[in-house]
C-alpha cells in the first residue's frame, strides 16, 4: 500500500506492507537511518520520533497511521553543519558515549523544552523515562537538557 | 518481530468501524494507539487477520461535562486525559491515573478506549472506572447501548465488548467537593505496569467516611473492588486505627498473581498497605 | 615554543565522535545494506534441553519471497571445527562442541536449529515460523548445586558429569591460618543472572565475492580481529587473509559483543552458497535468549582474622554457571576475579576454588567487569560481615585492613603486584562527599522516631585489575591468545595525521581520547587527527576492546609509536637544520635549535621532507611513519571508594538511592568529561544489578524475563544522580600513569547499595540481603527479623 506523508517537511511516498511501522518505513524506505530500533516493542525509545508535534513511538504506529501526517525525525534538528541547541548541548555535557538512543533521547530531550522550558531534575528523568539508555546513567543527559535550557534562558 | 501477515482497513466512522468488523468477522481487530496490541502481534501472540483502524476517529477525541459527568471519548489520547482541565476540575483520579500510565511516548499515542478495551488487570484506568462505578457507552450492530464498568470488566482480557462492538465514550462521575481521592501505584521502575495498585474515592461526612470505593489493580484476572475494606469503612471513623484495620480487608477476594515482580503473597500484604495509604491521602484532600 | 598552543591531555576536549552520532549520520551494523541482499533469519529452540527429532525446512520454502532454508545437518558438512573457547583453564577442560546450528539435540532455550533467507525481513520471519522442528524434551538442569551432585541429569551425556573445570589458586598456608585465628567468618553469596542488554542488538552483514574467494563481515563487535581469526582458522576453514572483518559504530557492547556468534558464522556461509549478500539483525525477544547471558555465581567466602578484625586469611568457593556451553571466553571470567576475593586489603594467605558447571541455560561470558564485580561483592559483603562480628564500624574495619599506601607497587595477598594505591585518601574523599556524619545522624534520628522509611550508607572499597593483560601471564593462564595492542600512525604529507589502532570502540571516546594523546606528543591539533579502527583490513593486528584495556594497552601503543614518530623526526630535522640531534629541542610539533629557537622544523614540515625524500640522512627511510606494539608488564589496578546511602520504605519494602558518591583513583586522567561519563554510567549499570536486574528461568528452563519490560533495566526516572570525584595516582605498569575506567564503576557499586539496605535494617537485625534487593526480598526480610509470616 502506498502511504503518503510530510516528513521533516517534505512529502514523500512509499510503498510498504500494512505491517510495516513508521520506523520501518523511515528506514527502509525513505533512507533516513538515524531512527533507532533497538526494540520494537515501545519499551525503549531508540525509535522516537515526532507524529503531528508529539513524541510517539515509531516502533508503534503502523505507517499507514502515519498517512496524510507531519513526521519530524532527528534528522530535522540540525541546520546543515550547525547542530541544534539540544545536540549542541548534548555534545558540550558529554552526554554521548555510543550514541544508539541519542537520537531518540535527543527528540525527546528537545520536545521537552519545547514545552517546559526550565525543568527540573526530576522532571527531565521522568520526561526522559521512556528512553533508555546503557551506557551514560543517565547523568550526563540530565546535565545536557539543563544546560541547554539554561542557554535558552529558561534557567537560572 | 514482525507481525504476521495481515489486512489492513481505514474505519472513516464508529458505524464504519462496526460494519468493517461485522465484515470481516472474529479475526477482525480494532487497532487505535496500538500500545497493547501491536507489541503482542510483533510477537506474533496475537494474529488478527484484519486490523481495523479507528485510530483517526477524532469526533472521538474529546473531554467534556455532560451534566453531571464527564464524558471522555474513546481515542481520547492518555496525554490528552492526562492534561484535561475539566478533569482537572472536576474529576482529578481520572487524570492523575492517566499520567502514570507508560511513558511519555506511550501516553502520546495509546488512547483511553483503548487501554478500557483491553482489559488488562495489570492497567490503571480500568481500576479507576471500576472505583467510580463508572459507564462504557459501545456502539455495536444492534445500537448503542451503556455498560457500568462492574460489567464490563469479566475475565483476563476478556470485556463485554464482542467482536463488533466499539467502544466509543466512557463516562465518570463529577467528584463532589468533600470527596477525596487517591491512585497509589506500586512498582519498581516508572514505566512498570503496577505490581499493585489502588485507587480510592472517599466521601466524608463529619469525620466519619460515608461512603468510599476503592479499586484493585493487578490483584486478580480483572480488576476488582475491595468491597471488604469499602463495607469495613461505611460510618467509620476517619482515624488512623479505623483505616488500617479497613485496609486489613484488602485482599479478600482476590487472585493476585505471582510472577518476577512479585509473588500472590507480597501482593496481598502490599495491598493492605496501599490501600491504608489510599484512604490517607484520599482524606487528607 | 610548541606547535599547538597548549597541553590538551587531561582537558576536556569535545569528543570528535558525537556529531555523527548526535545527527543520527552514524552507521551502525543494521544501517548497511548491499543490494541483492538475503535477510537472514534463525529458528530457535523454544526448549532448554531436548532431542531434535526432526527439522522440515520444505514449509518454508513455500513462503513467498523466501529463498533457501536450512537445518542443522544440512550445513554440519561447512563447519571446520565447532565455535572454540579461547580460554581453555585447565588442562581437563570439558568442551562440548557448539555448532552454529544445533544438529541433534538443543541445550538452551534459543539455541539455533534452522536458518531462513529470504528478500525481505517480513519473508524471513514468516519463513522461519514456517519451519516445522519436533523435539523429544529432555530433563532440563537449571540448579548448579543439584547439577554437581552424583546421578544429576545431565546437559552433556557424554561428558558423564555437569563440571566443566575446577581451578584453584592458594597463596600461603591456607590451612594453618584459618585453623588458628580466633576469628572465622563465613559467608554464602549468590550473585544473579543478567542480561547484558546494550541499546543496539548484535546485527551484521555478511558479503562473498566469489572471484577472488574474499569474504567481508560486517559486524556488531567488540572483537574484529579476534572475530576474524576465529571464524577463518576454527569455525570455516578459510583463508585467514580472504576474510576481512569490521565493526562500523557499534552501539555499546558491555562484553556481550565479545563473540564469535552462530550468526556471523552461518551469514559468510550462507552468503558464499547463495553468492548473495546476507543480512541479519537481532531482534530484542530473540537477543535476550542468543546473547551471552552474565555473572550467575554461587560463592562461600570464608574470612580469618583476629580478634580486632586484621584479616589474615581467604578463603573462596565459587561455582559459576557456564550455561550450555563454554563460549570464547566465558570459562575464563570467574578467573579475572580470582585475585581480588580480598580486595585492596592485606593478609598472609589466601585460597580461591572455582567450578564451572553446565546447565540448560543461555551460556554466559563477559560482561562489564568480568570476573571482578563478583569478587568485589564477596569481599565488600564479607567485609561487613567481619566488623559486626568484632563490633568494628564499616570503615573502621577497611581502613584497619587496607594494603600499605604506596605509589610503587605492592604485592597482594591474591598473588598480583598492584601497581599503586593510596586507599584512605579515597575513602576520605568519599565520606566528604556523601555527607557522611549527615547521613548518620538522619539515620540515628528516623530509627529513635520509628519513620516507616529508614536509612542506610553501605561502602564498597575496591581494587580491580584491568589492562588485560602481560601475555605471559595470560599464557599461563592458558588464555589462547595474547594481551598486546597495537598503534601505527602515520604523518601525511600536508601534516595531518592518521593513526592505526588495533582496538575499537563502542561509545569510550577512543578517538578523542588518542587524538588528546597524539596532540601533544605531535603537536597537531586535534581536529586535524583521524583515528581509524575496528577494520582488519585497515588497523594493525590487536587483541581488540574489552577488559579496560584500551587507553592503558592500546593508548600507550599509540603513545609510543608517537615517539617513533619524534625520534625518527628529530633525525630529519636536525639533518636539515645542520645540526646535531642532542642541539635540539623537542616540545609539542616543534624542533628548536638550542640556543637559537628561531632555527626551527615542525612536525608538519619534515613529513613532508619525509614524503618529497629530496635531503633525507644517511639510513632514514621515506616517510613518516612509525609503528608500536605493546605489550603490558602487569595489569593496571583502579581502586577507589563508593558510599552508597538508601531509603528503604519498611512498609514496602521499596528501594529508592538517595545519595551516592564515587572517589576512584583511575591514575593519569586523559579527558575528564569521558572519565566521569565513564564512571557514572557503570555506576548505574551496578546499581541497576543490585536492584533491579535478574535474568530468571522457570522449572522448565523458559526465560521469564524476556523482554525490557520484566527484564528491569531502569530508566532516568528509576536512578540517582551520582556525586563523583577523583584523586591521581599514576599507574607504574606504564609510563603514560593510565589506569582503566571503563569497569570500575560496576564493579564497586552494588556491594555498596546491598550494604546500604543491610544497613538501613540493621537495627532490626537483618544481616542478609538477596540481589537484586526487590520489594518483595526486603520486605520478607523485614518479616523475617520481626519474626512475623515471610
Amino acid at each position: 500500500m502506498l502511504v503518503r506523508t510530510r516528513v521533516n517537511g517534505e512529502w514523500r511516498e512509499a510503498d510498504v506492507w500494512p505491517g510495516a511501522s513508521l520506523l520501518s518505513m523511515l528506514r527502509d524506505d525513505l533512507g533516513l537511518l538515524g531512527t533507532k530500533n533497538a526494540c520494537e516493542q515501545g519499551e525503549c525509545g531508540s525509535c522516537s520520533a515526532w507524529l503531528d508535534g508529539e513524541v510517539v513511538c515509531s516502533c508503534l504506529v503502523l505507517a499507514a497511521q502515519a498517512e496524510g501526517r507531519e513526521v519530524r525525525t532527528v534528522e530535522d534538528l540540525a541546520d546543515g553543519d550547525r547542530l541544534h541547541p539540544v545536540q549542541q548541548a548534548f555534545l558540550d555535557a558529554g552526554a554521548v558515549q555510543c550514541g544508539f538512543c541519542t537520537p531518540g533521547m535527543v527528540v525527546a530531550a528537545t520536545d521537552l523544552l519545547e514545552r517546559d522550558p526550565d525543568p527540573s531534575d526530576e522532571a527531565v528523568r521522568e520526561a526522559l523515562s521512556g528512553n533508555l539508555c546503557r551506557c551514560t546513567g543517565y547523568q550526563k543527559i540530565v546535565d545536557a537538557v539543563r544546560l541547554a535550557a539554561s542557554r535558552a534562558g529558561g534557567g537560572a | 518481530m514482525i507481525p504476521a501477515p495481515f489486512e489492513y482497513v481505514r474505519a472513516e466512522s464508529v458505524d464504519h468501524a462496526v460494519a468493517l468488523l461485522g465484515e470481516h468477522g472474529e479475526d477482525a481487530k480494532l487497532v487505535a494507539g496500538g500500545h497493547s496490541l501491536l507489541p503482542l502481534m510483533r510477537l506474533r501472540l496475537a494474529r488478527p487477520s484484519v486490523l481495523v483502524d479507528v485510530d483517526r476517529l477524532d469526533d472521538l477525541a474529546y473531554v467534556r461535562e455532560a451534566g453531571d459527568q464527564i464524558e471522555i471519548g474513546a481515542t481520547t489520547r492518555m496525554a490528552e486525559v492526562a492534561a484535561s482541565e475539566v478533569l482537572a476540575t472536576h474529576n482529578p483520579l481520572v487524570a492523575h491515573a492517566a499520567g502514570h500510565v507508560g511513558d511519555p511516548q506511550v501516553r502520546h499515542r495509546g488512547t483511553f478506549g483503548g487501554s478500557v478495551a483491553h482489559g488488562d488487570p495489570a492497567s490503571d484506568p480500568p481500576t479507576v472506572l471500576l472505583a467510580l462505578d463508572a459507564q462504557m457507552v459501545v456502539r455495536g450492530p444492534a445500537g448503542e447501548r451503556t455498560v457500568a464498568a462492574r460489567d464490563f470488566f469479566k475475565g483476563l482480557f476478556e470485556t463485554d465488548l464482542g467482536p463488533q462492538d466499539v467502544l466509543t465514550a466512557v463516562r465518570v462521575p463529577k467528584l463532589s467537593t468533600g470527596t477525596g481521592w487517591s491512585y497509589q501505584k506500586f512498582h519498581r521502575r516508572a514505566i512498570d505496569w503496577a505490581i499493585v495498585g489502588v485507587a480510592a474515592v472517599v466521601e466524608r461526612s463529619n469525620g466519619s467516611v460515608a461512603r468510599a470505593a476503592i479499586g484493585l489493580t493487578n490483584m486478580g484476572l480483572m480488576p476488582m473492588r475491595a468491597e471488604g475494606v469499602e463495607a469495613a469503612l461505611a460510618g467509620a471513623a476517619a482515624e488512623p486505627g479505623a483505616l488500617a484495620a479497613a485496609a486489613g480487608h484488602a485482599p479478600e477476594g482476590t487472585s493476585p498473581p505471582s510472577d518476577t515482580n512479585g509473588s500472590a503473597e507480597y501482593r496481598r500484604e502490599l495491598s493492605k498497605v496501599l490501600v491504608r495509604r489510599a484512604l490517607e491521602e484520599a482524606l487528607a484532600r | 615554543m610548541a606547535q599547538t598552543a597548549e597541553r590538551v591531555v587531561g582537558t576536556e576536549v569535545r569528543r570528535k565522535e558525537d556529531p555523527e552520532l548526535i545527527t543520527g549520520q552514524a552507521r551502525y551494523s543494521d544501517d548497511l545494506a548491499a543490494p541483492g541482499m538475503l535477510w537472514m533469519k534463525l529458528v530457535l529452540s523454544p526448549f532448554a534441553h531436548a532431542r531434535i527429532t526432526s527439522v522440515d525446512v520444505s514449509p518454508a520454502l513455500q513462503v513467498p519471497g523466501v529463498v533457501a532454508a536450512f537445518g542443522g545437518r544440512d550445513l554440519a558438512g561447512e563447519w571446520a571445527g565447532p565455535l572454540p573457547t579461547a580460554w581453555p583453564v585447565t588442562d581437563d577442560l570439558k568442551n562440548p562442541p557448539m555448532y552454529p546450528l544445533a544438529t541433534d539435540e538443543v541445550r538452551f532455550q534459543g539455541e539455533g536449529v534452522a536458518v531462513v533467507l529470504a528478500e525481505s525481513r517480513a519473508a524471513a520471519e514468516d519463513g522461519a515460523e514456517a519451519v516445522v522442528a519436533e523435539y523429544d524434551p529432555l530433563p532440563v538442569v537449571l540448579d548448579m548445586e543439584e547439577a554437581l551432585k552424583d546421578g544429576a541429569d545431565l546437559v552433556h551425556a557424554d561428558l558423564g558429569t555437569n563440571a566443566s573445570y575446577t581451578w584453584t589458586l592458594t597463596n600461603g598456608d591456607v590451612d594453618a591460618v584459618f585453623a588458628t585465628a580466633p576469628v572465622v567468618v563465613k559467608e554464602r553469596y549468590v550473585v544473579q543472572r543478567q542480561i547484558p542488554a546494550a541499546m543496539e542488538p548484535r546485527a551484521l552483514l555478511a558479503e562473498y565475492a566469489p572471484a577472488m574467494g574474499e569474504y567481508t563481515l560486517t559486524t556488531s563487535t567488540q572483537i574484529p580481529h579476534i572475530v576474524r581469526v576465529v571464524l577463518a582458522a576454527f569455525v570455516l576453514g578459510i583463508p585467514e587473509s580472504k576474510l576481512r572483518v569490521r565493526a562500523p559504530n557499534v552501539g555499546g557492547g558491555f562484553g556481550s559483543k565479545i563473540r564469535v556468534s552462530p550468526e556471523e558464522s552461518l551469514a559468510l556461509v550462507l552468503a558464499r552458497r547463495t553468492g548473495r549478500p546476507v543480512k541479519w539483525t537481532g531482534d530484542r525477544s530473540s537477543d535476550v535468549l542468543t546473547t551471552h547471558h552474565a555473572r550467575d555465581q554461587i560463592q562461600e567466602i570464608e574470612l580469618a582474622a583476629d580478634e580486632d578484625g586484621r584479616i589474615r586469611g581467604y578463603r573462596t568457593r565459587l561455582i559459576a554457571n557456564m550455561g550450555a556451553y563454554l563460549l570464547l571466553v566465558g570459562p575464563g571470567v570467574p578467573l579475572l576475579g580470582a585475585f581480588l576475593f580480598c580486595g585492596p586489603y592485606g593478609g598472609e594467605a589466601y585460597h580461591f576454588e572455582c567450578t564451572g558447571v553446565f546447565t540448560n541455560t543461555t551460556p554466559t561470558d563477559a560482561y562489564r567487569g568480568a570476573g571482578r564485580p563478583e569478587a568485589t561483592y564477596a569481599i565488600e559483603r564479607a567485609i561487613d560481615a567481619l566488623a559486626r562480628r568484632v563490633g568494628r564500624d564499616p570503615v573502621e574495619i577497611r581502613r584497619m585492613n587496607f594494603l600499605p599506601e604506596s605509589d610503587g607497587p605492592i604485592p597482594s595477598p591474591g598473588g598480583l603486584t598492584v601497581d599503586s594505591g593510596h586507599y584512605n585518601g579515597t575513602l576520605d574523599k568519599a565520606l566528604e562527599l556523601v555527607g557522611y556524619e549527615e547521613l548518620r545522624a538522619e539515620q540515628r534520628a528516623r530509627r529513635e522516631r520509628g519513620d516507616a522509611k529508614q536509612i542506610g550508607i553501605g561502602f564498597s572499597t575496591y581494587i580491580e585489575m584491568c589492562g588485560l593483560a602481560p601475555s605471559r601471564v595470560l599464557g599461563s593462564l592458558k588464555y589462547a591468545a595474547g594481551g598486546w595492542d597495537a598503534a601505527r600512525i602515520r604523518v601525511l604529507p600536508t601534516g595531518k595525521v592518521t593513526a592505526f589502532v588495533g582496538v575499537s570502540p563502542h561509545g569510550q571516546g577512543h578517538a578523542t581520547t588518542f587524538s588528546q594523546i597524539l596532540s601533544d606528543d605531535l603537536g597537531i591539533p586535534v581536529d586535524d587527527i583521524e583515528v581509524v579502527h575496528g577494520d582488519t583490513a585497515l588497523a594493525p593486528l590487536g587483541m581488540d576492546t574489552y577488559g579496560s584495556r584500551s587507553l592503558s594497552v592500546g593508548g600507550v601503543a599509540v603513545h609510543r609509536a608517537a615517539d617513533r614518530i619524534v625520534e625518527k623526526a628529530r633525525k630529519i630535522a636536525a639533518h636539515e637544520l645542520e645540526v646535531s640531534e642532542d642541539d635540539l629541542e623537542y616540545v609539542r610539533g616543534r624542533f628548536s635549535v638550542k640556543g637559537a629557537p628561531d632555527r626551527a622544523r615542525t612536525i608538519p614540515e619534515v613529513a613532508f621532507s619525509a614524503w618529497t625524500a629530496h635531503n633525507l640522512p644517511e639510513g632514514v627511510e621515506p616517510e613518516l611513519d612509525a609503528s608500536a606494539v605493546y605489550d603490558p608488564e602487569n595489569f593496571v589496578y583502579p581502586y577507589g571508594a563508593h558510599i552508597c546511602a538508601v531509603e528503604v520504605d519498611t512498609e514496602t519494602g521499596q528501594v529508592d538511592v538517595l545519595r551516592y558518591a564515587a572517589v576512584d583513583d583511575v591514575g593519569t586522567i586523559i579527558n575528564p568529561q569521558i572519565v566521569d561519563g565513564q564512571v557514572a554510567g557503570g555506576v548505574i549499570q551496578g546499581i541497576a544489578e543490585a536492584l533491579f536486574e535478574e535474568a530468571v528461568y522457570d522449572e522448565n528452563g523458559d526465560l521469564l524475563t524476556s523482554s525490557l519490560t520484566n527484564y528491569e533495566v531502569p530508566a532516568a526516572s528509576d536512578v540517582p544522580s551520582i556525586r563523583i570525584d577523583k584523586t591521581v595516582t599514576p599507574s607504574t605498569t606504564n609510563e603514560l600513569g593510565v589506569k582503566g575506567v571503563g569497569e570500575t564503576g560496576t564493579i564497586a557499586s552494588p556491594p555498596a547499595v546491598i550494604n546500604a539496605v543491610v544497613d538501613a535494617l540493621s537495627h532490626l537485625g537483618v544481616t542478609e540481603m538477596a540481589r537484586p534487593a526487590t520489594p518483595e526480598r526486603v520486605w520478607r526480610a523485614i518479616q523475617q527479623a520481626k519474626g512475623g509470616a515471610a
